[in-house]
Formats: C-alpha cells, structure tokens, sequence
C-alpha cells in the first residue's frame, strides 16, 4: 500500500494535528487531577473529592478558577515579555509532539496513513532544538516580573537548563549510533524485531542502553523542572521562582506548561527507551515503512488501536512515576545539582560513549548479526557498567542509609574510637 | 504559491527581527528579535531542504548561545542607555563606511542577478543522490567525517582553545 499524497494528505495530518493536541490538552488536565491523588495517596490523605464523582471535575473548577480571577501586572513590569513568557513557556513543550511517533500505521482507503503529524528528516535533533527553547518562558518570565525572587528563580532555571540540555544532548548520542538514522519511526522500528531491512535489536533500549536510558530519564526529569530539580520555583526558598508574581490564566499557562512538559518527557522516553508503540513478546505488530515506501508487516486498524494503547500506557506508567518521585525526594542544593550535571552525567557519557563504540565494533569484527545475541552482549556489558556506576554514585549512602557517612566519621572506621567534637560530625 | 508566500514570511520575519534587533533600545529586546531572526531563518533552510542546517541553526544559535547571552545581559543587568556605549565619532565613521561597503557589494550580487553557484549541476545532483541514499544527516556527516576530517577536528580544536582562553581570561587576579 502506498503512503498518502496530495489532498488526503493534507486532511490526513490536519486531522492528526487536531486529534493529538486535544488528546494532548486532555491528558494534561487531567494528569493535574491524577497528581493531586498521587500526592494524597502518598502523604496518607483523600486529595480532591469534593467536585463531581472521584473528584474528577475538579480540573473544571480550576481552569475555571484560573479564567475568573483577577490578573494582576506588577509594577514596573515589562508588559511584552511578561505576556509573551507563559505563551513561551507552553507553546515548546506541546510543539514537540509533532515528531511523536503514536502507533502502527493505519492503512485507509486513500493509503498507508502513518501515524505521527510530521515524520521530518531530521527527527530527534527537532527534539533537541525545540526542547532547548523551552528555557526562553522562564529566564522571560523571571526578568519580565520586576521582582527579585521571579529574577533570581530565571537565573537558576536558565544555568540549570542549558547545564542539563548538554547531558540530555550526549545521551541521545548512544542511541544514534545504534540506530544509524534519526528519524522518530526508524528509532521505534529499530526496537521491534525484523528479519530484513535495517538493523533492528529486537530489543527495547532500555535494556542494551541501560546506562544511557537512566542519564536520559535523570537530564530530562531536570529539563522538567520537577522537584527534585524545581530550583527554579523552590517555593520555599524563592516563594513561587519566576512565576511568583503572575495570576490567573497567564499563571494557569505555565501550569499547564509544566504538565505537557512532563507528558512530552514521559513520552520521548517511551519512544527512545521503551520501544515506543511496540507491544512486547508479540510479533504482529512488527510494521515498518522503508524509506522506498515498502511496507514490512501488516498494517491494521485494530493493530493501530493496540499499538497506541500501549504507547499511551507507557507514558502514563512513567508521568506515575515522575509523579512518585516529586512526592518522595527532597530537592537539589544548587552547587550539587551543577556537579551532577557537569561533572558526573557529561564525563559519563563521554566514557560511555567510546566504550560503546569499542564494543559495536568488535561485535561487528566478530561477525556477530544485529539481532538478540548483539543486543544480549550489550546488555551484559550495561549491566556490568551500571552496577560499578550506581556503587560509585552512592558511595554508601542509599544502601547502608544516609547516617552511615556520619558514624562512620564519628565511630572511627579504622578503629578511632576517640570522641568526635558535634562540629565536625556532617 | 504556497512556497512563495512562505518564504515570504519567513524572509519579512528574518530582515524584519534583524533590523528591530539592532534598533531597540532594550538589550533583551534586541536579544528576543535576534532568535525570532535566526528561527525564521531556519525556516528559509528547510524551505531550501537543508533540514539539519535548520535543527543546528536552533539548536546551537536559539537555544545555545542565545541563551547564554541572555544570561550575561541579565546578571550584568545591562539597562542603561546604550549610545553610551559607543565610541568616538571615527569610530562611527569606520563602522558606516564598512557597514554601507559591505551592503553595497551584496546589493551589487543582487541585483546584478548573478546567481552565486558554489557548485555546478552534477554536483547538486550527486548530493540530492546522497540526501536519498544516506537521508538528511547522513549525506552531510559522511563528507565530514570521511573527505573533511582534518578541517573538522581543527575547527574543534579551535573551540577548545577558545574554551581554554576564556578560562585563562576569567581566572586572571587582580594585580
């Protein structure tokens, strides 16, 4: 079946463009009601139960809250930039669904429609370019405000940002080099298992790029802005961060920024790591479009259905669990979270990077097929790297519990057994 | 049509956001009219194929550099007026002598309506062949890696002394 051209094209992705950003807007009012419940499951309450059935209407009560409030403009504000910064901060975080690849083509009467609103040549490098604009609603919104905690919050979550971007850059390298082309579909296809076509693992990232996929969940959950890497809004330290002095819908913007944000994460994720669209263990849905416009596999719709339940209950599964960390780690101190970026995520993938090259091409000179005995052996080499790794990065700390540090200072490890001052204890 | 009327926005948005750029008076204002200049300019390259161009284009200048100049312009918290900024009266010769130099020469190319090839035919060919075969980044990073490599690395040699130096210019004490 040939893919789409001319007017049924043109309909087709108009279509597409509608269906996904609603489905996208809905997904994130509602995922500002399902972060309520988490957070009430979590600190032992009820959270919202009040409007509606489960308390489901409460998103209603709350846009509607966000429209009917007064908006107040500080003083001596700048009025463009602070009406531009909430519109900069939202519009990057829903733009970038455009090159999400959503479920198994769906063969229509007109041709093979694909499913994902622009399939662009350059693939994740429009990821990366759109996601690194995201800064710009922030460092606006933080010097639009006229106000020291907005200003000093726009500092914070620009160095942050363009500290974190440079991780999340590099750790999309490793997967390049495995997939050799950076198109969103060939990413997903290369995931699945084909016996002709381009090199296909058979198996989901995450597992022969162990190492890269946790790099990646970490830099993006900082592009986020989530607690624990919320040092752009540390409502403790900086009352509200860059969004302090804004009200109403333009502070209901960058609310709802930050939920899209995080659906997008959540779903690169799936789509670099988890397979995107790909239903494990089950070879039915192994359909891909060559670059000639063969097509390999049987395109169906119910297959389409299928494949984007299960790219829809990935990405749930990991908002849960970005959900779960917000409400169990503390947030960062600045100078550690700079360290974490600079001199721990970016030496690691430069190291990681070279000891993946090494080992692909002595695979290949080992004749080795691409295949689930290449994928095995990467997988064995992550797991060897991520275990030194984790030991390396929790230098006892998460495995004998946070005090062991301390008494060890105090106890004397070599069997120093003299009184320690309270002072110098840490 | 279609494409005509696209270039024509984009290329109104480039002149345009360059030209506001270095007539407004706030610094973070000419900032923001630079990257919708240097977005609107990579929508031109992705009129013109060249989409990973377009994705470098954003991804270092807007969402790299740019940000970082911001940062710079925010914490020195530049607000004054700039024309204090300026130098003397020859300098300000030079600059519209070269200014109206440089203007002048690419008005001339214009209008002379010489088309400035770097390459002939075939060659155009040879790299749509390649854009096919090896897609939109492949056909650029196969020359570079392969026929260029040793340009390439002294170029990123020449970014790590930059680096060096601003390092060396930063920790400089006080005498």
């Amino acid at each position: 079946m040939d893919p789409m051209t001319g007017t049924a094209f043109v309909i087709a992705t108009t279509l597409k463009i509608l269906v996904f950003f609603v489905l996208l807007l809905v997904f994130v009012a509602l995922s500002t009601y399902f972060e309520r419940k988490v957070a009430g499951f979590i600190q032992d309450r009820s959270g919202p139960n009040r409007v509606g059935p489960l308390g489901l209407l409460q998103v209603m009560a709350d846009g509607l809250k966000f429209i009917l409030k007064e908006e107040v403009e500080p003083g001596g504000a700048n009025k463009k930039f602070f009406f531009l910064a909430p519109v900069l901060g939202l519009v990057p975080a829903t733009v970038l669904f455009a090159v999400m690849p959503f479920a198994s083509p769906a063969p229509t009467r007109w041709g093979l429609m694909e499913m994902i609103v622009a399939d662009v040549p350059v693939g994740f490098l429009y990821v990366l370019a759109i996601a690194s604009l995201g800064v710009y609603g922030i460092v606006m919104a933080g010097w639009a405000s006229n106000s020291k905690y907005s200003f000093l919050g726009g500092l914070r979550g620009s160095a942050q940002m363009v500290s974190y971007e440079v991780a999340l850059g590099m750790s999309l390298v490793p997967v390049l080099m495995l997939v050799g082309n950076v198109q969103m579909p060939e990413i997903v296809s290369a995931q699945q298992n084909f016996a002709t076509g381009p090199a296909a693992y058979g198996a989901w990232f995450f597992l022969p790029l162990m190492l890269t996929a946790f790099v990646f969940l970490v830099a993006g959950l900082a592009e986020t802005g989530r607690v624990p890497f919320d040092l752009a809004e540390a409502e403790g330290e900086l009352v509200g961060g860059f969004h302090t002095e804004y009200s109403s819908m333009k502070f209901g913007m960058f609310f709802l920024g930050e939920y899209a944000h995080l659906i997008t994460t959540a779903a690169l994720i799936t789509v670099f790591f988890l397979g995107g669209w790909d239903i494990p263990f089950w070879q039915g849905d192994n359909i891909r479009v060559l670059a000639d416009g063969t097509v390999i596999g049987e395109p169906t719709w119910w297959k389409t259905l299928l494949t984007f339940g299960s790219f829809a209950v990935k990405t749930l599964i990991l908002v849960l669990f970005f959900m779960w960390l917000r409400w169990t780690i503390p947030r960062f101190r600045y100078d550690q979270l700079m360290d974490l970026g600079w001199k721990v995520f970016i030496p690691i993938m430069m190291v990681y990077i070279m000891i993946l090259g090494l080992a692909m091409y002595l695979l290949d000179e080992a004749g080795i097929p691409v295949g689930w005995q290449y994928s095995g052996a990467l997988i064995v080499l992550n797991l060897i790297m991520m275990v030194t790794l984790i030991w390396g990065l929790d230098r006892g700390m998460i495995v004998k519990g946070a005090t062991s540090r301390t008494r060890r200072r105090a106890g004397g490890i070599r069997g120093r057994m003299t009184p320690t001052a309270p002072s110098e204890v840490d | 049509m279609m494409e005509a009327f696209f270039f024509l926005l984009f290329a109104t948005m480039a002149a345009g956001g360059a030209i506001m750029m270095i007539a407004s008076r706030n610094p973070v204002s000419s900032l923001m009219y630079l990257v919708l200049a240097f977005f609107a300019l990579s929508g031109v390259f992705v009129m013109l194929d060249a989409h990973f161009l377009a994705a470098v284009q954003v991804i270092v200048y807007a969402g790299a550099i740019m940000v970082l100049f911001l940062f710079v312009i925010m914490l020195l918290n530049l607000g004054h007026r700039e024309d204090i900024d300026m130098r003397g009266h020859l300098a300000r010769l030079v600059a519209l002598v070269a200014g109206s130099g440089l203007f002048a020469a690419v008005a001339a190319l214009v209008f002379r309506g010489e088309q400035a090839t770097l390459a002939g035919e075939e060659s155009r060919l040879a790299v749509e062949a390649m854009i096919r075969s090896r897609g939109a980044v492949g056909a650029l990073a196969e020359p570079l890696f392969t026929s260029y490599l040793v340009p390439f690395e002294l170029t990123a040699l020449l970014l790590l002394v930059a680096i060096v130096g601003a390092v060396v210019l930063a920790r400089r004490r006080a005498p």
